[in-house]
């Protein structure tokens, strides 16, 4: 590990000054320092925000919940309100890492946490991710987990994580402080960015802002579904994972809401899909249509050729499950 | 340097080290308690688990100075030899290890798993999320699966997690 600076912040103005002068946030770490001890990354500066006033789950105006971004991936998941209304975000953060990473994972932490591409870990390795420009192994290399959506010549990494995947289907917002304490709401649907031309941009935050919480809508009907599929039963990443919220009336599905998660460099989600499925009766020949305007554009690269039939019927199981009336969520 | 105050199993120690030095190098080597183990150092094997402010953490993964004040038990912390913890006396009574190296970390990792399920925490296998969180065979599997064990010892470590909770609860 190189050697950094160490500070810790007192208050959220103390802490986005820092970062506005090239320091880096650490709250839970599990990942940050795992890159750090590669040399993946090598922050001049950290600023532990751990002693901000930030873990709180609180109840919002409106009826939703706001999720300060320090509430741990445990506490978050077994939250009693959300495992009453938001039972799709409790599984699916309950289907990523560890007992012990989630004790110390964070809301906002999560939200950042950085692909797991292995030529983006081996610094031996040129990766656009890591070192613009420097071109892509992965595309023409071992590329068992990588994107089959939204990848671009520079970078076919994949976002890994669950939790934003739930928070995608639930319209969450992320909310973030700036350095002049500026509060500004992002949607996580717009929060992580695809590659394009700079891969090395995960998400669209500034030098300075600070994750300072996730607000949930109030709750909606609907049963709530997470589907993850992976190498190995337990602690491995997605190799694809569906959110669904759904809601019947009657034979005819009233509102849908979908995200994917190891397809893409973000949550994945397709309005047109969604559109696709209000208003009709569920059907092996619907949720096929669905399936087909999901991949129409989808593209392997080799070792990752088989998320695209996986993912057909991953998506056909999950809405066949979700439109089944009669049965609890 | 830093400097840190960590109390490790109900005692203060003062710590000036490299903001660098993660817990578990902290607790190994400027404490001297090499009972929690290195193995991956990447938080993937669980072999350094150890219970931060009453939850399991990876020690490999979390720096020491960020841990000014907090209450950390280990492995030296939960039993010693002629005054083993109800779990540490079933992974004995149903030989659960083989070279031992992961064992520390498993029985740190499930004296707080076990709380965790008293708290009624639902895990990923669990049908209702609502609990209560009973620990069946396929519970514990899944929330032990950030320890491995290369000896695969795993049934036995099961059938000792098994009892223990049973005791306790």
């Amino acid at each position: 590990m190189k050697p950094f600076e160490y500070a810790k912040a007192t208050a959220h103005a103390d802490a986005t000054a820092q970062a506005a002068n090239n320091a880096t946030f650490i709250a839970g770490g599990t990942n940050l320092l795992d890159l750090m001890k590669l040399e993946v990354m090598a922050p001049g500066k950290l600023v532990d925000i751990n002693r901000l006033d930030l873990s709180e789950i609180s109840q919002t105006d409106d009826g939703g919940l706001r999720i300060g971004a320090l509430v741990t991936n445990s506490d978050c998941a077994a939250d009693k309100r959300i495992r009453d209304d938001y039972p799709v975000l409790s599984r699916a953060i309950l289907a990523g890492a560890s007992g012990q990473l989630r004790n110390k994972a964070t809301t906002g932490g999560n939200l950042c946490q950085r692909t797991r591409c292995y030529y983006f870990y081996d610094t031996a390795m040129p990766c656009n991710k890591r070192e613009p420009g420097s071109g892509c192994q992965a595309m023409e290399g071992f590329n068992r987990i990588h994107a089959i959506l939204g990848a671009s010549d520079a970078c076919i990494a994949t976002y890994p994580g669950d939790m934003a995947v739930a928070m995608t289907a639930l319209h969450a917002q992320v909310e973030i402080e700036d350095k002049s304490g500026d509060i500004r709401h992002v949607p996580v649907r717009e929060f992580h960015l695809l590659p394009g031309d700079h891969p090395e941009k995960d998400n669209i935050l500034e030098p300075g802002d600070l994750i300072t919480a996730v607000i949930l809508p109030p709750p909606v009907e609907g049963k709530q579904i997470y589907q993850k599929v992976r190498d190995r039963a337990s602690y491995a990443f997605a190799l694809c994972s569906v959110a669904a919220i759904v809601k019947m009336d009657g034979d005819t599905i009233a509102s849908v809401a979908l995200a994917f998660g190891g397809l893409a460099h973000k949550p994945w989600c397709d309005e047109a899909v969604e559109e696709l499925l209000v208003g009709q009766q569920p059907s092996a020949e619907l949720f096929g249509k669905a399936a087909d305007l999901l991949l129409a554009e989808a593209q392997g690269y080799g070792s990752n050729d088989f998320k695209v039939p996986l993912t057909r019927r991953v998506l056909i199981s999950v809405l066949k499950k979700a439109t089944q009336t009669g049965a609890a969520s | 340097m830093e400097s840190t105050e960590l109390v490790v199993n109900g005692k203060a120690h003062k710590l000036e080290a490299d903001s660098r030095v993660t817990l578990l190098d902290a607790l190994r080597n400027h404490l001297g308690l090499t009972g929690t183990k290195k193995g991956c150092d990447h938080g993937q094997c669980g072999a350094c688990t150890v219970i931060v402010e009453g939850r399991r953490v990876n020690s490999c993964l979390t720096l020491a100075c960020m841990h000014d004040g907090d209450e950390i038990t280990t492995i030296e912390g939960i039993g010693q030899p002629y005054n083993l913890s109800a779990l540490q006396s079933a992974f004995v009574a149903h030989d659960g290890f083989q070279c031992g190296y992961c064992t520390p970390g498993q029985i740190c990792s499930a004296t707080a798993m076990i709380e965790e399920a008293r708290a009624g925490w639902p895990s990923f296998v669990s049908d209702d999320l609502d609990g209560p969180a009973e620990l069946s065979d396929e519970e514990i599997s899944e929330r032990m699966s950030g320890n491995l064990c290369r000896c695969a010892a795993y049934p036995n470590i099961v059938n000792a997690i098994r009892q223990a909770a049973g005791e306790q609860s």
